[in-house]
């Protein structure tokens, strides 16, 4: 469990777990995360992305979908993805 | 722009102090010596008339916190309205006054997370800091119910002289509790904590082979659990920006309503705090005297004042500020810039095994 891994497997399903929450705050000016002890403020790209964790939708499946939402080079998506989500799992903000 | 000529900015968390009464006994406890009675506590409709107006204030996490939270018979009604605000409901606990069966109706009431407070990863040690006997074995207990319903676990494990030596030993305890973030935290010195200062201060070695273990554990344990730590204040060069500056990322309410901008607020004489019975937080937050009084950069003097980091750490903690030097306008002498940096190298130095000074008011 304590390997870091670079890759996320096409057919994972990332959830938020129970604990942490996304959502929309005008106050503190748009998306934010909640998390235990944590806030983090979620640009517009990180939300289309973190909005598509159900725990439902392949990571192959939300690439795609994102790919053609903001008419994106896959592989960008994939990149950017990827970077956030890990960081998100490494500090136990999701579960892929 | 608020009295000041600071901004107010949006609060992001309240750490609503239910109660100050406990069945532990801490000695680094961080509540007033002077205890508010269960006779003055808030009663449920004003907690959760606060809570709307915290959210409506920007507000998204609330600690429902202590004393010992569990105290409250009403902490299921408690948590329900904070949920229904809107709000991140976090609960601070010592596991003791708080069943499985709550912890269950705590979950159905839409609790968000839970931290628990463990005084020891040895359970003797534990209850002797605690001065409760069987506290640790209900610590078990508890997490197991929250890691049960799937509610994510902190454990907060606070470190002094006789414990920080075993921190790999709590991270170890943490992980087989099921907690996914585990908070190091040293003991404050204001309150209780300032009472049982030397019996609690850690020695210059015990805290730097401290920092090698945490660091250690982080690499060991990434992706597994989250460790929080920090640097302790005494052993610091550079001071904590305290409560993200005053009057500007959170607020505290105590037991009987009083709105302070952090929990030792009242340790410093002379601030004018408002209640949450006579006023509406919004109204409290940007134009209380004692929000106001330390809010933004004008009240400072040298060196904060023309220092290029006056608004990363925003002087220092106010309340150590005035505990170690009169003067709460003082740069925290944490920092290597102070006048009084000497005064907290030479508190540090004073350690001794002396008996603790058990907090007082035991939960009824």
């Amino acid at each position: 469990m304590n390997e870091t891994k670079s890759v996320i497997a096409d057919d994972a399903r990332p959830r938020l777990p129970r604990g942490v929450r996304l959502m929309r705050n005008e106050a503190q000016g748009g998306w934010v995360v909640l998390a235990p002890e944590r806030v983090f403020k979620a640009d517009a790209i990180a939300a289309e992305i973190i909005k598509r964790c159900t725990g439902e939708t392949t990571f192959a499946a939300i690439v795609d979908d994102l790919a053609g939402a903001f008419s994106a080079p896959r592989d960008r998506i994939v990149a950017d993805a990827t970077a956030l989500l890990r960081g998100l799992a490494d500090k136990r903000l999701l579960e892929l | 722009m608020a009295g000041n000529g600071a901004v107010a900015h949006s609060p992001l968390g309240l750490l609503a102090e239910l109660t100050h009464r406990c069945p532990l006994g801490c000695p680094y406890c961080s509540n007033p010596l002077a205890l508010d009675a269960r006779e003055s506590e808030l009663d449920t409709q004003t907690w959760a008339r606060v809570f709307a107006e915290a959210a409506a204030l920007g507000v998204l996490h609330v600690h429902l916190s202590g004393g010992e939270p569990g105290a409250r018979r009403d902490l299921v009604a408690i948590t329900q309205a904070a949920h229904a605000a809107g709000l991140y409901t976090n609960l601070i606990t010592s596991a003791v006054g708080v069943t499985a069966r709550r912890m269950q109706l705590l979950a159905e009431a839409g609790l968000d997370h839970v931290q628990i407070s463990i005084q020891d990863s040895d359970a003797a040690s534990a209850d002797h800091i605690a001065g409760y006997d069987g506290a640790f074995l209900r610590k078990r207990t508890l997490a197991a119910a929250v890691v049960s319903l799937k509610i994510p676990l902190t454990v907060n494990a606070v470190v002094h002289r006789a414990n920080i030596d075993r921190i790999a030993d709590m991270v170890a305890l943490a992980l087989n509790l099921g907690a996914s973030r585990i908070e190091i935290a040293h003991a404050q010195y204001y309150g209780w904590a300032l009472k049982n200062r030397t019996a609690l201060m850690p020695s210059a070695g015990q805290v730097r082979r401290a920092a090698a273990a945490v660091e250690e554990l982080r690499r060991r344990h990434r992706g597994e659990i989250v460790i929080d730590a920090v640097v302790p204040d005494y052993y610091a060069r550079l001071p904590k920006p305290c409560v993200g500056g005053w009057g500007r990322r959170s607020l505290n309410v105590t037991p009987a309503g009083k709105v302070l901008p952090c929990h030792a607020a009242e340790s410093i004489p002379g601030l004018e705090f408002w209640s949450v019975r006579e006023r509406a937080l919004a109204d409290i937050w940007a134009n209380s005297p004692a929000f106001n009084a330390f809010r933004g950069t004008a009240w400072m003097q040298e060196p904060c004042r023309s220092c290029a980091r006056r608004e990363i750490d925003f002087g220092g903690c106010r309340c150590q500020a005035f505990a170690i030097t009169g003067d709460a306008r003082a740069t925290d002498p944490v920092c290597h810039l102070a006048p009084r940096h000497d005064a907290v190298a030479a508190l540090a130095a004073a350690q001794n095994d002396t008996p603790y000074a058990y907090r007082g008011i035991k939960a009824g």
